[in-house]
This record gives C-alpha cells, structure tokens and sequence, in this order.
C-alpha cells in the first residue's frame, strides 16, 4: 500500500513529467479512449476499402462505375457532409461557451445536413438497383455497396446519436458527462468526413475516370 | 411464412445419440446448478455483487471461469477427434459419421481460440493490469463489464449449436467457397459468424479499454520504463487487438452480406474472390496469434523474476522485443498460404519475416534464462510451468522457423505436422502461460494458495500428455498425413495416432488433477490462506494490497520510485527500519456504481444473434430495439459513481496490516 516514506533524495527535485503525473483527469481519459476506437473503426473502413480496391475490375459483365456514378449527385452530397462538419464544429463552439440556443441551432443545422446527405445516398442506391446493378449483380457492386453503405450506417448511426445527445441537453443540461459525450460525438462526425473524403477519391474521383 | 424463421423440430437432432446424450447430460448439469443456486438462495448476491458488477477483479474472475468451462467443452472436442482418428484405419469408419467430425475439429478450433484462450488472456489481464499499474479501475468500467457479458452471450450461443441445429463444418477459417450458401446451406456457419462477430465486439471494446487503460491510467511515478513487463505485454496484445478485430469483423461481414444478401465477395459466380478471404482472414489471424501469446510471454517474465529473487534480465531488450514482435505480427500473414501460388518473391518476403520474428523471441528466452541464472530458483508450480513453456516453446518455434521456408512449407502445409506445430506453441507458449498464470495469482484473487502437490501432478501430466499427443502427429506429417481425416486407408500410420490417443487421456489427467487442485485447495483453504497479501515475496505492486483487495485497490494511490515498485518498497524498509510510515490521510473514495447494463445487452445480444441464425427477423429487430433501449437507459442514469466515505477505508486498511510496510 502506499505509505509515503520520506527518504531522503527520493522526492523529484525537477517538475513531475507527464508520464509520471498519475491517472488523468476523465475529460481526457474519455477523448483517448474514443480516438482509439475511431482509429479500430478506420481499420475496419480499410479492410472494405482493400475488398473494394481488389474486386473493382470483377463487374462480371456487368455495369461499371462510369456508367453508374452521377457526379453532380455525389458533388453534393459531398458539400452537405463537408458543410455539416463546419456546422459540428460551430455547435462545438456554441457548447464551449454554454449556449444552449447556438447549441441546438449548430446541432439542427449538422442534422439536415447529414439527412440531406443519406436521402441522396439512398436515392443514389435505389437508382442504381432500379437499373439492375443491385450489390447481387457482381462483385464488384458487392463491395460498392458495402463500402459506401458500411459510411451511410455511420451517419446514420450519427443522427441518431446527435438526436439523443440534444435531448441529453435539454434534459441534463451541460453536465460533466453530457459535455464529454458531445465532444465524442463531434469527433465522431469529423472521423466520417475523413472517411468520406479516401471514399469519394477512391471509389468516385477514380471510379469514373478509368 | 412462418413465425420462427428457419426453426422447426427438425432443427433439433433427434436421431444422433452422441449429441442427445451430451445435451441431456449438460441441460441436467445446468439445470442441478440453476436449482442449487435458487435454493440456496444465491440469486440477489449473484446479482448484486457479479453480475451487474463493474469491478475489474470480479470482472477478471467471470472471464476466466467461462475460460475454464469452455476448456472442458474444447478439449472434449480433442479427445473425440483423437478416439476417432485411433480407430477409423482402413475398413474401419470409427464411431463418429463425417458430418459429426467436421463439426467437432471446426468448434474445437473455434472455441479454444475465441472462447477458451481469449477470454482467460483477457480475463487476466482484467484481474491484474488495474493492480500492477497502482490504480483503482479501468479506464471504462461500465464498458468492460459490457465486454464480457457480449463474450458470454457468444458463448452461449455457439453451445446453444450443440443442440438445436448444427455447427460449422467449415474448420475455424470458415472459408469460402466452403462457407458459402452454395456449399454450406445450413445454419452451422451463421452460428459461427455471429457467435464470432458478438465476441469480437466484445473483445474489440475491452482492447481499446486497455490501450487507454494502460497508457492514461498509471499510478503517480509510474513511467513506461517503470511498468511491469505483463503490463507492456498486455499493452501490446490490447493494440494489436485494436488493429486487428475490425478486420475480422469486416471480412465476417463480407462472408454474412454474401449468405443473407446474395452478394459475390467470396462467391465462386459473380467473379467473388476466395482468396482475398484467406488474405484478409489471416490479416486479422495472425495478429491473433501474438494477441494470444504475448500475455503468456508477461506472466513468464513476472513468474520467473519473482521467484528467481531477482530483477528481470534485460527489461528493455524485453520491451523493445515485445514491440517488435507486435509490428512483425502484420507482416507475416501470408505464410498460412504459401501454396497460394503469390509467386517466389511474395513468398520469399513473407518467408523471411516470418523468420525475422524469431530474433526477438529468441531475446526474450535469453533474458528469461539469464534471470533465473544466479537467481535462487523456488521451483514452485508457476516455476515449473515456466520452465516447462521454455523447453517446449523453443521446439515449437524452430518447427515453426521450418515451415517459414516456403518449399518446405510445400510439402507440410495442412499436414498434421502443421498440427503438432501450433499445438507446440499455442499448448506450450499460451496454455501453460495461463496456468502458470492462474497459480501464481490465485493467491491475490482469493486470499489462499492452490494446492502445490495436485498443481505439480497437473503440470508433469500436461507436459508429458502434450508430447505424447503431438510429437506423433510431427512424425505423421512427414508421413504425409493430412488434418482433419475422419477416416484413413494408410494402416501404418495408426499405431501413431493410438500413441497420440495416448497422450491426449494423459492431458485429461492433467486436467482432472486442476479441478481436483480447486477442490481440495477450496476445502483446505485455511491452511493454505495468506494474511499478508505478499505469499510469493513478490515485486510488482498487486502483491502491496491485501489479498483478495478491496474494491478500491488502493485506498492511496502508492507513489512509484522504480521498476519493481513494491520489491524497491521492501528493500527501503528493510534498510531503513527506524524510518516509520508516515500518518496516512485518507480521503473518500469514489467508485463506479454497479450496473445491470452490460447483462442486460449481452440478454438482448443472444436474442438478436439467435433470431439472425435462424431468420426471425422479427425477433432481430426487437433484439436490436432493446440493445438501443438499454444503451439510452444508461445514458439517462442519475448517478454513475458511490463514495466509499474515507473512514470505512481507513478500517479497511487497519483490519489488514498487509496493507502497510512490512
């Protein structure tokens, strides 16, 4: 157990070092803990990214992305996904300085803006299966679908957690833990853009130009 | 359509008497338990103080008991493979049907690795990660107690394959096209995967748990350079975790999107690709392997500088060697298929990694040697495990080191050389290393030592049952003998495979011994308890709190001066005995509250899982409702943490005098 046992010379002359300055507080002990989970979920993005990159060519006779991918559809969903992290991080702002109406507002914003950015996802995909390149065609679209589909779960997932953290506002207020998950979930909807941004160059920057 | 999905009677397998006995004995069995429990009148303490617990020893305990019940369920597995393969030579077909003994070598497989190995690594780390870094909790400990109740709903569900349908007959990789609905139709593979998928979601949150556990949550003067060695291998085994089980996920993703969906990852039409499969399963796989060891590689530094009387040898190189170890782990995978056809200079790469890795183990033999040289060895049960891991693992790599040179792998690969290989290090490197483990801090865990005569009769049955079983099947596999034969035409190999056999029933003694250790050990324990918390005159710090410790570890944080914290502790005492403690001020306590949450997800964990194997979807819907349900309830709960008040600490602390300077 610990019994501080004053010996001479054993007390550190020189100010403590941050390895040597005990358990942090919670804030960053949380923070950390989700970055490395962020950083798990982004090696599970790269495995899908690999499948992706190796069945790319497997189209089975089938349409390739050229003749799939509408730029101007995916041009926008791209700026509302873009905008929508401008708009997380005004509410990250809003939060800092504990104004609840900044809050909601940057909050309301960010969720449009996500809802935005799924509706077209989803009408993206529903066109493509309307024209028969459904995820079952080929292996190609397998890994089409999965990869931007295992995104659009995570936005939607986002939502939903944006939606439960706005009643935790309004409910808790700015408490230690509600904070704390709010700074999360901003890290959350940043990591996504991240991923967007490797998905939009992968799949629809490159995906058209071959 | 039918309500239940997929279910029917005809899932349960009536006209198969091996498995009707086994699921008639194991319901009697847990049935006896359930009703000793409720009369007992064991329920609301079971409830209160385990199952809703957030504490990471009792959490640490939970893990290793499933670890140890899923040992029996594993190795009756071998011992059935090995009773099969004595008899089934030439006309005779043995006594278990093809179907039968591909599911037997596929759950063996499964669950030694992910529901035997894990969470006893995982369940011991839990235990004494928090105590060796001088702190009270995890990081997260609402999330580890998530963790393991998500392990234990997986687990119940790949038992559950026993009895009502059927399990994988794929072997543990599951692969494609194998695993495919075109070749595998029914719901064994769907068992697996989700059983797979559950746990290692489990396994993922209790890695990242500990990756921020260990780097963030440190005693006041504990510096990396100051940590124990088990704590730098856990770190290591926790990243590897992090960067390894997403891709296991994704890829069992892949093969489910394929099964329900009618998607062409793996297919053979649509132009899937199986072998990106064994690319990505073995991304994750090989990784696994080093997850799985290098803990045991922690407990052997602990065990054998403790009762060496001496600092580990060499605690840099042995450090420096872990991280290598741990980023050589990813470049390797592609030795498990050389006979893929990658071409001379994939292979020639792959080949020499492979052996690369051989340099830091080599290190970490060297230093444990050097530890015990000049150092006053207590040949005690932890002891013997270790040395015995020394002997058998380096066996074990330099097989290992054989099949790293990509011809010779030609010629072995999927032969039971193969077999007797991993079975050499993963027997010989992990399983002793848990045992070794599981005797050297029970004493903390419980408050009394395990039984040192019945510990030594399971150590030397062990050790001479694994090479009876194995050292056969390296002979074998030279022969030309391939895994996972229900039947042989080749009679010269079964003398052989009734030595193995052999072995095998030797190893069940070993193990019958350990159950009889906890017996006899529980029903001696007031000969065998110990008062002062320190049975081993141990080093690191969990040997400084009283044993079993309070709920709060500590009730000061211990200030850390130097590598081997408690042992420099005694030292200083020793030297300085006119110097008394000084007056300690106790301060409240604040401790996570208990939560029902992670039991509560791991219930509707098993409905979701269940009702996807079976196609109930409307069942996998409400399971998944009420996983979100329980999520909100948690993040609307008023209170997270009690205040244990300073004094209750302080009796604490005076109703156990091991709890000051000896």
């Amino acid at each position: 157990m610990s019994v501080a046992v004053t010996v001479a010379g054993i007390q550190p002359e020189e100010p403590i070092r941050t390895s040597e300055a005990g358990p942090a507080p919670k804030r960053i002990v949380v923070a950390y803990g989700f970055w490395i989970f962020l950083l798990s979920d982004i090696v599970m993005f790269s495995a899908l990214f690999a499948a992706y990159a190796v069945l790319v060519r497997a189209t089975a006779g089938g349409p390739a992305g050229p003749a799939l991918f509408s730029q101007t559809s995916v041009a926008i969903e791209t700026a509302c996904l873009l905008i929508s992290s401008y708009t997380c991080g005004l509410m990250t702002l809003a939060i800092t300085a504990r104004r609840r109406l900044g809050t909601y507002i940057g909050a309301a914003v960010t969720f449009v803006l996500g809802a935005i950015f799924l509706g077209l996802e989803i009408h993206e995909f529903a066109d493509m299966i309307a024209r028969g390149a459904a995820p079952q065609r080929s292996a190609f679209l397998s890994a089409f679908f999965a990869l931007v589909g295992c995104h659009g779960l995570h936005v939607t997932m986002g939502l939903l957690w944006l939606a439960v953290m706005m009643a935790q506002v309004a409910i808790k207020g700015f408490a230690a833990n509600v904070l704390r998950r709010l700074f999360c979930f901003a890290l959350f909807w940043h990591a996504l853009d991240i991923i967007w941004v490797a998905l939009f160059t992968v799949v629809y920057l490159m995906g058209v130009r071959s | 359509m039918n309500i239940l999905g997929n279910l029917s009677w005809s899932a349960i397998p009536f006209d198969q008497p091996i498995i009707m006995g086994t699921s008639a004995v194991v319901a009697l069995g847990i049935a006896s338990l359930l009703a000793w429990i409720t009369l007992r009148g064991y329920w609301p303490y079971l409830w209160r103080e385990w199952f809703t617990s957030v504490d990471h020893k009792r959490i640490g305990v939970m893990y290793v008991v499933l670890a140890l019940v899923m040992m029996l369920r594993g190795f009756s597995d071998a011992i059935m493979m090995r009773a099969q393969q004595a008899m089934a030579a030439g006309g005779s077909q043995g006594y278990l049907p093809p179907e039968h003994f591909d599911q037997i070598f596929s759950a063996h497989g499964a669950i030694m690795i992910f529901f035997m190995a894990m969470p006893f690594v995982v369940g011991l780390m839990n235990f004494v990660v928090p105590l060796q870094l001088g702190v009270r909790d995890v990081a997260f400990p609402t999330l580890n107690s998530v963790a393991l109740w998500l392990t234990a709903s997986a687990i119940l569900l790949i038992n559950v394959s026993l009895f009502v349908g059927e399990f994988a007959k794929t072997g543990w990789w599951a692969y494609p096209p194998l695993s495919e609905l075109q070749f595998s139709p029914g719901v064994g593979v769907d068992y697996y995967l989700w059983a797979a998928q559950i746990s290692g979601i489990g396994t993922l949150l209790a890695g990242i748990n500990f990756v921020t556990t260990i780097l963030k949550v440190r005693a006041p003067g504990m510096s990396y350079m100051r940590m124990p060695v088990f704590c730098w291998t856990s770190l290591a085994t926790n990243l590897l975790i992090v960067a390894a089980f997403p891709v296991l996920t994704a890829t069992f993703a892949m093969l489910l999107l394929d099964r329900y969906l009618g998607f062409h990852f793996f297919t053979l039409d649509g132009q899937g690709n199986q072998m990106m499969y064994a690319n990505l399963f073995w991304i994750f796989g090989h990784p696994e392997v080093y997850i799985l060891v290098l803990p045991a590689f922690g407990v052997f530094s602990e065990v054998i500088a403790t009762f060496s009387g001496k600092p580990l040898f060499g605690y840099r190189s042995m450090v420096t060697a872990t991280l290598a170890i741990c980023i050589l782990a990813f470049l390797v995978w592609l030795h498990h298929f050389f006979t893929m056809g990658a071409g001379a200079d994939v292979n020639g790469f792959f080949g020499v990694m492979t052996m690369v890795i051989a340099v830091p183990t080599g290190v970490k033999i060297f230093n444990w040697l050097f530890t015990m040289w000049g150092g006053r060895v207590r040949l005690s049960v932890p002891v013997l495990w270790t040395i015995g891991f020394m002997v058998t693992f380096v066996i074990g790599g330099m097989t290992g080191v054989l099949m790293a040179v990509p011809p010779a792998d030609f010629q072995l690969h999927n032969s039971v050389f193969l077999i007797a290989h991993f079975h050499n290090v993963i027997i010989g490197g992990t399983v002793f290393g848990l045992m070794a483990g599981y005797n050297y801090w029970f004493p903390k865990v419980f408050g009394f030592k395990l039984d040192e005569r019945w510990g030594k009769a399971s150590f030397w049955c062990w050790l001479i049952g694994f090479y009876v079983a194995f050292m056969p099947l390296y002979a074998l596999g030279l022969m030309g003998m391939t895994r996972r034969m229900q039947h042989y035409d080749n009679v010269s190999w079964q003398p052989w495979l009734q030595l193995a056999a052999v072995g095998a029933v030797i190893i069940l003694g070993g193990i019958i011994c350990q159950v009889v250790q906890l017996v006899v050990s529980i029903r001696n324990r007031d000969k065998l308890r110990d008062v002062t918390g320190d049975p081993w005159d141990g080093r690191t710090l969990e040997w400084s709190t009283s044993s079993p410790p309070p709920p709060w570890n500590y009730a000061i944080l211990p200030q850390v001066h130097d590598r081997d914290a408690f042992w420099e502790r005694k030292q200083r005492a020793r030297m300085h005995p006119e110097q008394r403690a000084a007056a300690r001020r106790y301060e409240a306590i604040e401790t996570p509250q208990n939560s029902p949450v992670g039991f509560v997800n791991a219930f509707f964990a098993v409905i979701t899982g269940f009702a996807l194997i079976w196609h109930i979807w409307w069942m996998a819907i409400l399971g998944l409702c009420g996983i979100f349900a329980t999520m909100l309830a948690f993040a609307f709960r008023a209170h997270d943490e009690v205040e244990i008040p300073a004094r209750v600490a302080a009796d604490f602390d005076r109703a156990h005098p091991a709890e000051v300077l000896p």
